[in-house]
Protein backbone atom coordinates (compact mmCIF):
# COMPACT_ATOMS: atom_id res chain seq x y z
CA UNK A 1 0.00 0.00 0.00
CA UNK A 2 1.41 3.37 -0.97
CA UNK A 3 1.63 6.06 1.69
CA UNK A 4 -1.36 8.31 2.26
CA UNK A 5 -0.82 12.07 1.92
CA UNK A 6 -2.63 14.19 4.48
CA UNK A 7 -2.62 17.72 5.84
CA UNK A 8 -2.80 18.43 9.55
CA UNK A 9 -4.16 21.76 10.80
CA UNK A 10 -3.16 22.65 14.37
CA UNK A 11 -4.73 25.28 16.51
CA UNK A 12 -2.67 27.38 18.89
CA UNK A 13 -3.20 24.95 21.81
CA UNK A 14 -2.21 21.73 20.08
CA UNK A 15 0.86 22.84 18.19
CA UNK A 16 3.35 22.08 20.98
CA UNK A 17 2.50 18.40 21.66
CA UNK A 18 4.93 15.61 20.54
CA UNK A 19 2.42 13.98 18.20
CA UNK A 20 4.76 12.64 15.57
CA UNK A 21 6.68 10.78 18.28
CA UNK A 22 3.42 9.17 19.43
CA UNK A 23 2.43 8.20 15.88
CA UNK A 24 5.75 6.40 15.42
CA UNK A 25 6.10 4.88 18.88
CA UNK A 26 2.52 3.98 19.80
CA UNK A 27 1.04 3.26 16.38
CA UNK A 28 4.15 2.00 14.57
CA UNK A 29 3.60 4.30 11.58
CA UNK A 30 6.14 5.27 8.95
CA UNK A 31 5.98 9.05 8.73
CA UNK A 32 7.49 11.33 6.13
CA UNK A 33 7.08 15.02 6.90
CA UNK A 34 6.71 16.67 3.48
CA UNK A 35 6.37 20.19 4.82
CA UNK A 36 5.68 21.75 8.18
CA UNK A 37 4.84 25.16 9.51
CA UNK A 38 4.53 24.74 13.25
CA UNK A 39 5.32 27.29 15.92
CA UNK A 40 4.57 27.29 19.66
CA UNK A 41 1.21 28.90 20.56
CA UNK A 42 0.35 29.55 16.92
CA UNK A 43 -1.88 27.94 14.34
CA UNK A 44 0.14 25.57 12.19
CA UNK A 45 0.01 23.13 9.31
CA UNK A 46 1.89 19.98 8.34
CA UNK A 47 1.80 17.78 5.26
CA UNK A 48 2.58 14.12 6.00
CA UNK A 49 2.94 10.86 4.15
CA UNK A 50 1.67 8.13 6.46
CA UNK A 51 2.11 4.37 6.07
CA UNK A 52 1.32 1.53 8.49
CA UNK A 53 -1.35 -0.93 9.64
CA UNK A 54 -2.54 1.27 12.49
CA UNK A 55 -2.84 4.48 10.45
CA UNK A 56 -6.59 4.78 11.11
CA UNK A 57 -6.04 4.53 14.88
CA UNK A 58 -3.11 6.94 14.69
CA UNK A 59 -5.16 9.56 12.87
CA UNK A 60 -8.02 9.11 15.33
CA UNK A 61 -5.52 9.85 18.11
CA UNK A 62 -4.66 13.15 16.36
CA UNK A 63 -8.32 14.05 15.87
CA UNK A 64 -8.95 13.47 19.59
CA UNK A 65 -6.27 16.04 20.32
CA UNK A 66 -8.17 18.59 18.21
CA UNK A 67 -6.09 18.32 15.04
CA UNK A 68 -8.06 18.76 11.82
CA UNK A 69 -7.03 16.26 9.13
CA UNK A 70 -7.72 16.38 5.41
CA UNK A 71 -6.61 14.25 2.50
CA UNK A 72 -4.24 15.98 0.14
CA UNK A 73 -5.61 15.03 -3.23
CA UNK A 74 -6.17 18.49 -4.62
CA UNK A 75 -3.96 21.36 -5.57
CA UNK A 76 -4.48 25.10 -5.74
CA UNK A 77 -3.89 26.99 -8.97
CA UNK A 78 -3.25 30.71 -9.29
CA UNK A 79 -5.16 31.99 -12.35
CA UNK A 80 -2.91 34.85 -13.40
CA UNK A 81 -5.39 36.00 -16.05
CA UNK A 82 -7.98 36.76 -13.39
CA UNK A 83 -5.62 37.96 -10.65
CA UNK A 84 -5.36 41.75 -10.41
CA UNK A 85 -2.47 41.58 -7.92
CA UNK A 86 -4.46 43.30 -5.19
CA UNK A 87 -2.87 41.29 -2.40
CA UNK A 88 -6.05 40.66 -0.37
CA UNK A 89 -5.06 36.96 0.02
CA UNK A 90 -1.55 37.56 1.30
CA UNK A 91 -2.23 38.22 4.98
CA UNK A 92 -4.80 35.38 5.04
CA UNK A 93 -2.67 32.58 3.57
CA UNK A 94 -1.43 30.68 6.66
CA UNK A 95 1.77 29.31 5.11
CA UNK A 96 3.07 32.25 3.09
CA UNK A 97 2.53 30.36 -0.18
CA UNK A 98 0.75 33.49 -1.41
CA UNK A 99 2.85 36.56 -0.80
CA UNK A 100 3.67 40.02 -2.09
CA UNK A 101 7.02 40.35 -3.77
CA UNK A 102 8.77 43.57 -2.80
CA UNK A 103 9.30 46.13 -4.21
CA UNK A 104 7.11 45.07 -7.17
CA UNK A 105 4.14 44.35 -4.84
CA UNK A 106 3.06 41.59 -7.22
CA UNK A 107 1.33 38.54 -5.80
CA UNK A 108 3.30 35.31 -6.14
CA UNK A 109 2.10 31.78 -5.44
CA UNK A 110 4.45 28.98 -4.46
CA UNK A 111 2.61 25.65 -4.68
CA UNK A 112 5.34 23.93 -2.64
CA UNK A 113 4.35 26.00 0.39
CA UNK A 114 0.60 25.45 -0.08
CA UNK A 115 -1.29 23.06 2.21
CA UNK A 116 -4.61 23.36 0.33
CA UNK A 117 -6.50 24.95 3.21
CA UNK A 118 -8.58 26.71 0.51
CA UNK A 119 -8.90 29.98 2.42
CA UNK A 120 -7.65 31.86 -0.65
CA UNK A 121 -10.40 30.25 -2.74
CA UNK A 122 -12.94 31.85 -0.44
CA UNK A 123 -11.38 35.24 0.11
CA UNK A 124 -10.03 36.07 -3.37
CA UNK A 125 -12.29 38.93 -4.52
CA UNK A 126 -11.66 38.10 -8.20
CA UNK A 127 -12.06 34.30 -7.81
CA UNK A 128 -8.56 33.96 -9.23
CA UNK A 129 -7.56 31.05 -6.95
CA UNK A 130 -8.87 27.72 -8.19
CA UNK A 131 -8.90 24.11 -6.99
CA UNK A 132 -7.54 21.51 -9.36
CA UNK A 133 -8.42 17.88 -8.60
CA UNK B 1 8.54 84.27 -7.06
CA UNK B 2 8.64 80.70 -8.30
CA UNK B 3 7.55 79.25 -11.60
CA UNK B 4 3.91 79.74 -12.65
CA UNK B 5 2.54 77.79 -15.62
CA UNK B 6 -0.89 77.85 -17.26
CA UNK B 7 -3.00 75.00 -18.63
CA UNK B 8 -2.63 76.56 -22.10
CA UNK B 9 1.17 76.56 -21.84
CA UNK B 10 1.22 72.94 -20.66
CA UNK B 11 -1.13 71.81 -23.44
CA UNK B 12 0.96 73.68 -26.02
CA UNK B 13 4.01 71.77 -24.82
CA UNK B 14 2.07 68.47 -25.01
CA UNK B 15 1.00 69.26 -28.59
CA UNK B 16 4.54 70.16 -29.63
CA UNK B 17 5.91 66.96 -28.10
CA UNK B 18 8.01 68.86 -25.57
CA UNK B 19 6.03 68.21 -22.41
CA UNK B 20 7.73 66.48 -19.51
CA UNK B 21 5.27 63.97 -18.06
CA UNK B 22 6.19 61.73 -15.14
CA UNK B 23 4.38 59.43 -12.75
CA UNK B 24 4.00 60.46 -9.10
CA UNK B 25 6.62 57.82 -8.21
CA UNK B 26 9.05 59.36 -10.70
CA UNK B 27 8.35 62.90 -9.46
CA UNK B 28 9.43 61.86 -5.96
CA UNK B 29 12.78 60.69 -7.31
CA UNK B 30 13.23 63.87 -9.39
CA UNK B 31 12.48 66.11 -6.38
CA UNK B 32 14.97 64.15 -4.25
CA UNK B 33 17.67 64.44 -6.91
CA UNK B 34 17.16 67.98 -8.20
CA UNK B 35 15.18 69.80 -5.57
CA UNK B 36 11.61 71.11 -5.67
CA UNK B 37 12.28 74.31 -7.67
CA UNK B 38 14.10 72.54 -10.47
CA UNK B 39 11.48 69.75 -10.54
CA UNK B 40 8.69 72.35 -10.80
CA UNK B 41 10.44 74.04 -13.73
CA UNK B 42 11.07 70.75 -15.56
CA UNK B 43 7.90 68.74 -15.01
CA UNK B 44 4.62 69.71 -16.72
CA UNK B 45 2.28 66.91 -15.67
CA UNK B 46 2.32 64.24 -12.96
CA UNK B 47 0.19 61.13 -13.43
CA UNK B 48 -1.41 59.14 -10.63
CA UNK B 49 -3.32 55.86 -10.44
CA UNK B 50 -5.50 53.68 -8.30
CA UNK B 51 -7.21 50.33 -8.87
CA UNK B 52 -9.47 49.11 -6.11
CA UNK B 53 -13.03 48.10 -5.26
CA UNK B 54 -15.28 51.17 -5.49
CA UNK B 55 -18.83 50.30 -4.46
CA UNK B 56 -20.54 53.52 -5.46
CA UNK B 57 -20.27 52.70 -9.14
CA UNK B 58 -22.74 51.85 -11.85
CA UNK B 59 -23.84 52.44 -15.41
CA UNK B 60 -26.78 54.13 -17.08
CA UNK B 61 -27.99 52.01 -19.98
CA UNK B 62 -30.45 53.09 -22.63
CA UNK B 63 -31.63 49.77 -23.96
CA UNK B 64 -33.50 50.78 -27.14
CA UNK B 65 -37.22 50.54 -27.86
CA UNK B 66 -39.10 47.31 -28.44
CA UNK B 67 -41.88 46.56 -30.92
CA UNK B 68 -44.50 47.21 -29.70
CA UNK B 69 -43.22 49.82 -27.26
CA UNK B 70 -42.67 49.02 -23.61
CA UNK B 71 -42.22 51.22 -20.51
CA UNK B 72 -39.94 48.95 -18.52
CA UNK B 73 -40.81 48.89 -14.84
CA UNK B 74 -38.52 46.06 -13.72
CA UNK B 75 -35.31 45.11 -15.53
CA UNK B 76 -32.88 42.25 -14.88
CA UNK B 77 -29.47 41.80 -16.50
CA UNK B 78 -28.12 38.25 -16.13
CA UNK B 79 -30.56 37.97 -13.23
CA UNK B 80 -29.30 41.11 -11.48
CA UNK B 81 -31.97 43.80 -10.99
CA UNK B 82 -31.29 47.18 -12.61
CA UNK B 83 -33.09 50.28 -11.38
CA UNK B 84 -35.59 51.36 -14.02
CA UNK B 85 -37.54 54.11 -12.33
CA UNK B 86 -36.47 56.31 -15.23
CA UNK B 87 -37.85 56.85 -18.73
CA UNK B 88 -39.23 53.90 -20.72
CA UNK B 89 -36.07 51.99 -21.65
CA UNK B 90 -33.46 53.58 -19.39
CA UNK B 91 -31.96 51.70 -16.45
CA UNK B 92 -29.10 52.01 -13.97
CA UNK B 93 -27.14 48.91 -13.03
CA UNK B 94 -25.47 49.42 -9.67
CA UNK B 95 -22.20 47.65 -8.80
CA UNK B 96 -23.40 46.12 -5.53
CA UNK B 97 -26.78 44.82 -6.71
CA UNK B 98 -27.18 41.02 -6.44
CA UNK B 99 -29.73 38.59 -7.88
CA UNK B 100 -32.96 38.23 -5.89
CA UNK B 101 -32.27 34.50 -5.45
CA UNK B 102 -28.74 35.02 -4.09
CA UNK B 103 -28.50 33.32 -0.68
CA UNK B 104 -26.76 36.49 0.60
CA UNK B 105 -25.48 35.97 4.14
CA UNK B 106 -28.16 33.33 4.78
CA UNK B 107 -25.34 30.90 4.16
CA UNK B 108 -22.77 32.85 6.20
CA UNK B 109 -20.33 34.00 5.02
CA UNK B 110 -22.06 34.55 1.67
CA UNK B 111 -20.01 34.31 -1.51
CA UNK B 112 -21.72 36.99 -3.64
CA UNK B 113 -20.23 35.47 -6.77
CA UNK B 114 -22.15 37.56 -9.31
CA UNK B 115 -23.55 41.06 -8.98
CA UNK B 116 -23.91 44.38 -10.77
CA UNK B 117 -20.14 44.85 -10.97
CA UNK B 118 -19.84 41.55 -12.81
CA UNK B 119 -22.64 42.58 -15.20
CA UNK B 120 -20.69 45.77 -15.97
CA UNK B 121 -17.50 43.79 -16.58
CA UNK B 122 -19.35 41.34 -18.86
CA UNK B 123 -20.96 44.24 -20.74
CA UNK B 124 -17.64 45.98 -21.31
CA UNK B 125 -16.09 42.62 -22.30
CA UNK B 126 -18.74 42.61 -25.06
CA UNK B 127 -20.29 39.38 -23.78
CA UNK B 128 -23.98 38.74 -24.46
CA UNK B 129 -26.17 39.63 -21.48
CA UNK B 130 -29.61 38.10 -20.89
CA UNK B 131 -32.08 40.91 -20.37
CA UNK B 132 -35.56 40.49 -18.94
CA UNK B 133 -38.10 43.22 -18.25
CA UNK B 134 -41.64 43.54 -16.98
CA UNK B 135 -44.10 46.39 -17.41
CA UNK B 136 -47.69 47.19 -16.47
CA UNK B 137 -48.60 48.42 -19.95
CA UNK B 138 -49.97 51.78 -21.00
CA UNK B 139 -51.82 53.03 -24.07
CA UNK B 140 -48.57 54.35 -25.53
CA UNK B 141 -46.34 51.54 -24.18
CA UNK B 142 -48.51 48.40 -24.35
CA UNK B 143 -45.90 45.63 -24.16
CA UNK B 144 -45.69 43.89 -20.79
CA UNK B 145 -42.67 41.64 -20.93
CA UNK B 146 -39.50 40.81 -22.80
CA UNK B 147 -36.76 38.16 -22.49
CA UNK B 148 -33.90 38.83 -24.86
CA UNK B 149 -30.14 39.17 -25.23
CA UNK B 150 -28.24 42.44 -25.44
CA UNK B 151 -24.62 43.41 -25.87
CA UNK B 152 -22.98 46.74 -25.15
CA UNK B 153 -22.98 47.39 -28.90
CA UNK B 154 -26.65 46.53 -29.41
CA UNK B 155 -27.92 49.12 -26.91
CA UNK B 156 -27.98 52.87 -27.50
CA UNK B 157 -25.97 54.30 -24.66
CA UNK B 158 -23.90 52.83 -21.85
CA UNK B 159 -22.55 55.54 -19.57
CA UNK B 160 -20.50 54.69 -16.53
CA UNK B 161 -21.47 57.10 -13.78
CA UNK B 162 -19.92 56.45 -10.40
CA UNK B 163 -21.21 58.72 -7.64
CA UNK B 164 -18.28 58.03 -5.30
CA UNK B 165 -14.87 56.78 -6.41
CA UNK B 166 -11.19 57.26 -5.67
CA UNK B 167 -11.43 57.85 -1.92
CA UNK B 168 -8.59 60.17 -1.03
CA UNK B 169 -7.43 58.00 1.85
CA UNK B 170 -8.81 55.00 3.67
CA UNK B 171 -8.79 53.23 6.99
CA UNK B 172 -6.35 50.50 7.81
CA UNK B 173 -8.80 47.85 9.06
CA UNK B 174 -8.12 45.48 11.96
CA UNK B 175 -10.23 43.22 14.14
CA UNK B 176 -9.90 43.38 17.94
CA UNK B 177 -12.64 40.81 18.63
CA UNK B 178 -12.18 37.08 19.22
CA UNK B 179 -13.96 35.96 16.05
CA UNK B 180 -13.27 36.15 12.32
CA UNK B 181 -15.17 38.97 10.66
CA UNK B 182 -16.02 39.42 6.98
CA UNK B 183 -16.03 43.05 5.88
CA UNK B 184 -15.68 45.22 2.82
CA UNK B 185 -12.04 45.41 3.95
CA UNK B 186 -11.75 41.65 3.48
CA UNK B 187 -11.58 38.83 5.99
CA UNK B 188 -10.14 40.11 9.24
CA UNK B 189 -8.71 37.53 11.61
CA UNK B 190 -9.39 37.81 15.34
CA UNK B 191 -7.15 39.58 17.85
CA UNK B 192 -5.29 41.74 15.32
CA UNK B 193 -4.57 38.72 13.09
CA UNK B 194 -4.08 40.92 10.02
CA UNK B 195 -4.41 44.54 8.88
CA UNK B 196 -5.87 45.52 5.50
CA UNK B 197 -5.49 48.87 3.73
CA UNK B 198 -6.75 50.14 0.42
CA UNK B 199 -5.01 52.97 -1.35
CA UNK B 200 -1.97 53.10 -3.59
CA UNK B 201 -0.37 55.62 -1.19
CA UNK B 202 2.03 57.99 -2.93
CA UNK B 203 0.52 57.10 -6.31
CA UNK B 204 -3.10 57.70 -5.28
CA UNK B 205 -4.82 60.60 -7.12
CA UNK B 206 -6.41 62.60 -4.31
CA UNK B 207 -3.49 62.14 -1.90
CA UNK B 208 -1.46 64.18 -4.39
CA UNK B 209 -3.69 67.27 -4.53
CA UNK B 210 -4.91 67.59 -0.94
CA UNK B 211 -6.37 71.07 -1.35
CA UNK B 212 -8.00 70.43 -4.74
CA UNK B 213 -5.93 73.09 -6.47
CA UNK B 214 -6.08 71.32 -9.86
CA UNK B 215 -8.81 68.66 -9.61
CA UNK B 216 -12.33 69.80 -10.45
CA UNK B 217 -15.43 69.44 -12.59
CA UNK B 218 -14.41 68.61 -16.14
CA UNK B 219 -10.94 67.24 -15.32
CA UNK B 220 -10.19 64.62 -17.98
CA UNK B 221 -9.06 61.32 -16.43
CA UNK B 222 -8.19 57.68 -17.11
CA UNK B 223 -11.40 55.82 -16.25
CA UNK B 224 -11.89 52.08 -16.60
CA UNK B 225 -9.24 51.86 -19.32
CA UNK B 226 -10.76 54.67 -21.39
CA UNK B 227 -11.20 58.39 -21.06
CA UNK B 228 -13.58 59.81 -18.49
CA UNK B 229 -14.25 63.03 -16.67
CA UNK B 230 -14.75 64.24 -13.14
CA UNK B 231 -18.45 65.13 -12.99
CA UNK B 232 -18.71 66.51 -9.48
CA UNK B 233 -17.30 65.89 -6.05
CA UNK B 234 -18.18 62.39 -4.90
CA UNK B 235 -20.81 61.62 -2.28
CA UNK B 236 -19.43 61.90 1.26
CA UNK B 237 -16.78 64.37 0.03
CA UNK B 238 -15.57 65.73 3.36
CA UNK B 239 -11.94 66.62 2.73
CA UNK B 240 -9.66 67.42 5.63
CA UNK B 241 -6.00 67.42 6.56
CA UNK B 242 -5.25 64.84 9.26
CA UNK B 243 -2.99 65.93 12.08
CA UNK B 244 -1.82 64.72 15.45
CA UNK B 245 -0.11 67.12 17.88
CA UNK B 246 0.29 69.65 15.09
CA UNK B 247 2.00 67.15 12.75
CA UNK B 248 0.51 67.02 9.24
CA UNK B 249 -0.37 63.39 8.43
CA UNK B 250 -1.68 64.05 4.93
CA UNK B 251 -5.20 64.45 3.61
CA UNK B 252 -8.33 62.30 3.92
CA UNK B 253 -12.00 62.40 3.09
CA UNK B 254 -12.14 63.66 -0.50
CA UNK B 255 -14.00 61.66 -3.18
CA UNK B 256 -14.83 61.95 -6.89
CA UNK B 257 -17.96 61.45 -8.95
CA UNK B 258 -16.80 60.31 -12.39
CA UNK B 259 -18.44 59.75 -15.75
CA UNK B 260 -17.46 58.26 -19.10
CA UNK B 261 -18.62 56.29 -22.13
CA UNK B 262 -18.59 52.62 -21.05
CA UNK B 263 -18.32 51.53 -24.68
CA UNK B 264 -14.67 52.67 -24.90
CA UNK B 265 -13.60 51.14 -21.57
CA UNK B 266 -12.01 47.77 -20.90
CA UNK B 267 -12.77 44.67 -18.77
CA UNK B 268 -9.17 44.82 -17.54
CA UNK B 269 -9.97 48.04 -15.69
CA UNK B 270 -13.58 47.37 -14.59
CA UNK B 271 -13.53 44.08 -12.75
CA UNK B 272 -16.47 42.41 -11.01
CA UNK B 273 -15.45 41.75 -7.42
CA UNK B 274 -16.84 39.56 -4.60
CA UNK B 275 -16.16 40.13 -0.93
CA UNK B 276 -16.81 37.05 1.18
CA UNK B 277 -19.56 37.72 3.70
CA UNK B 278 -19.99 41.29 2.47
CA UNK B 279 -21.19 41.60 -1.09
CA UNK B 280 -20.51 42.16 -4.77
CA UNK B 281 -18.85 45.28 -6.12
CA UNK B 282 -16.73 46.65 -8.95
CA UNK B 283 -13.00 47.32 -8.98
CA UNK B 284 -12.32 50.48 -10.95
CA UNK B 285 -9.11 51.82 -12.44
CA UNK B 286 -8.73 55.59 -12.21
CA UNK B 287 -5.83 57.87 -13.08
CA UNK B 288 -5.85 61.63 -12.64
CA UNK B 289 -3.26 63.95 -14.24
CA UNK B 290 -1.98 66.78 -12.08
CA UNK B 291 -0.64 69.78 -14.00
CA UNK B 292 2.38 71.23 -12.21
CA UNK B 293 1.29 74.88 -12.27
CA UNK B 294 3.54 76.00 -9.43
CA UNK B 295 5.90 74.85 -6.70
CA UNK B 296 3.18 74.30 -4.10
CA UNK B 297 1.30 71.89 -6.38
CA UNK B 298 4.58 70.08 -7.10
CA UNK B 299 5.37 69.81 -3.41
CA UNK B 300 2.04 68.14 -2.66
CA UNK B 301 2.30 65.87 -5.72
CA UNK B 302 5.72 64.74 -4.47
CA UNK B 303 4.42 63.61 -1.05
CA UNK B 304 5.92 60.22 -0.19
CA UNK B 305 4.58 57.09 1.48
CA UNK B 306 6.52 58.19 4.59
CA UNK B 307 4.47 61.43 4.74
CA UNK B 308 1.00 59.98 4.05
CA UNK B 309 -0.88 58.23 6.85
CA UNK B 310 -3.96 56.05 7.29
CA UNK B 311 -5.97 55.80 10.50
CA UNK B 312 -6.07 52.29 12.03
CA UNK B 313 -9.68 51.35 12.78
CA UNK B 314 -11.21 48.34 14.57
CA UNK B 315 -13.85 46.80 12.31
CA UNK B 316 -14.85 44.29 14.98
CA UNK B 317 -16.67 46.77 17.17
CA UNK B 318 -15.71 50.45 16.73
CA UNK B 319 -16.59 50.75 13.03
CA UNK B 320 -19.97 48.95 13.07
CA UNK B 321 -21.07 50.78 16.23
CA UNK B 322 -20.05 54.21 14.81
CA UNK B 323 -17.62 54.84 17.64
CA UNK B 324 -15.42 57.83 16.78
CA UNK B 325 -11.63 57.78 17.00
CA UNK B 326 -9.03 55.26 15.94
CA UNK B 327 -6.13 53.13 17.16
CA UNK B 328 -3.54 55.58 15.83
CA UNK B 329 -2.12 56.49 12.44
CA UNK B 330 0.29 54.48 10.30
CA UNK B 331 2.30 55.61 7.27
CA UNK B 332 1.87 54.01 3.86
CA UNK B 333 5.58 53.21 3.96
CA UNK B 334 4.95 51.05 7.03
CA UNK B 335 1.76 49.56 5.57
CA UNK B 336 3.57 48.57 2.37
CA UNK B 337 6.44 46.99 4.36
CA UNK B 338 4.20 44.01 5.20
CA UNK B 339 4.15 44.31 8.98
CA UNK B 340 3.00 46.97 11.45
CA UNK B 341 2.58 47.19 15.22
CA UNK B 342 -0.90 47.91 16.60
CA UNK B 343 -1.59 48.09 20.34
CA UNK B 344 1.92 46.74 20.89
CA UNK B 345 1.31 43.67 18.74
CA UNK B 346 2.92 42.91 15.39
CA UNK B 347 0.50 42.12 12.59
CA UNK B 348 0.77 41.32 8.88
CA UNK B 349 -0.52 43.93 6.44
CA UNK B 350 -2.07 43.39 3.03
CA UNK B 351 -3.54 45.78 0.46
CA UNK B 352 -6.93 45.46 -1.23
CA UNK B 353 -5.86 48.04 -3.80
CA UNK B 354 -3.53 46.74 -6.51
CA UNK B 355 -0.27 48.68 -6.60
CA UNK B 356 0.99 46.96 -9.79
CA UNK B 357 -2.25 47.99 -11.54
CA UNK B 358 -2.03 51.54 -10.11
CA UNK B 359 1.48 51.83 -11.52
CA UNK B 360 0.26 50.56 -14.88
CA UNK B 361 -2.49 53.22 -14.92
CA UNK B 362 -0.06 56.04 -14.07
CA UNK B 363 2.35 54.95 -16.81
CA UNK B 364 -0.46 54.40 -19.36
CA UNK B 365 -1.82 57.88 -18.70
CA UNK B 366 1.70 59.28 -18.99
CA UNK B 367 2.08 57.64 -22.41
CA UNK B 368 -1.31 58.91 -23.60
CA UNK B 369 -0.22 62.47 -22.75
CA UNK B 370 3.24 62.05 -24.29
CA UNK B 371 1.62 60.70 -27.47
CA UNK B 372 -0.71 63.72 -27.50
CA UNK B 373 -3.84 61.55 -27.22
CA UNK B 374 -4.84 63.24 -23.99
CA UNK B 375 -4.77 66.95 -23.15
CA UNK B 376 -5.16 68.47 -19.69
CA UNK B 377 -8.58 70.06 -19.08
CA UNK B 378 -8.80 73.14 -16.92
CA UNK B 379 -11.67 72.42 -14.51
CA UNK B 380 -14.89 74.40 -14.93
CA UNK B 381 -14.92 74.63 -11.14
CA UNK B 382 -12.57 73.18 -8.54
CA UNK B 383 -13.94 70.72 -5.99
CA UNK B 384 -14.58 71.83 -2.39
CA UNK B 385 -11.32 71.83 -0.42
CA UNK B 386 -10.64 71.24 3.30
CA UNK B 387 -11.09 74.96 3.98
CA UNK B 388 -14.70 74.79 2.74
CA UNK B 389 -15.43 72.80 5.88
CA UNK B 390 -17.94 70.26 4.49
CA UNK B 391 -19.14 68.07 7.35
CA UNK B 392 -20.86 64.71 7.49
CA UNK B 393 -24.43 64.28 8.76
CA UNK B 394 -25.64 61.11 10.42
CA UNK B 395 -29.07 59.62 10.04
CA UNK B 396 -31.41 59.72 13.01
CA UNK B 397 -33.60 56.79 13.78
Amino acid sequence: MSPKRIVLYFNADTSDKPMIYRLVKDYDLIINIVKANVNPQKEGTMVLEVEGEQSIQGLDYLRNLGVKIEDLNKEIVHNEEKCVMCGACTAICPTGALKLERPSMEVSFNGDECVVCELCIKVCPMKAMEVSL
Amino acid sequence: MGVEKTYAEINARIKSGQAVVVTADELITIVKEKGLSQATREVDVVTTGTFAPMCSSGAFLSLGHTTPRMKMQKVWLNGVPAYSGLAAVDAYIGATEVPEDDPLNGNYPGEFRYGGGHVIQDLVARKPIRMKALAYGTDCYPRREIDTTITIDSINEATLFNPRNAYQNYNCAVNLTDRIIYTYMGMLKPRLGNAHYSTSGQLSPLLKDPNFQTIGIGTRIFLGGGIGYIAWHGTQHFPSIQSVDGKDLGPAGGTLAVIGDLKQMSPRWLVGTSYLGYGATLSVGIGVPIPILNEEIARYAAATDEELFAPIVDYGDDYPSMKPGNLGFISYADLKSGEITVNGRKTKTAPLSSLPRAREIASTLKNWILECQFLINEPVQLLPSPTDGLKSNTLKG
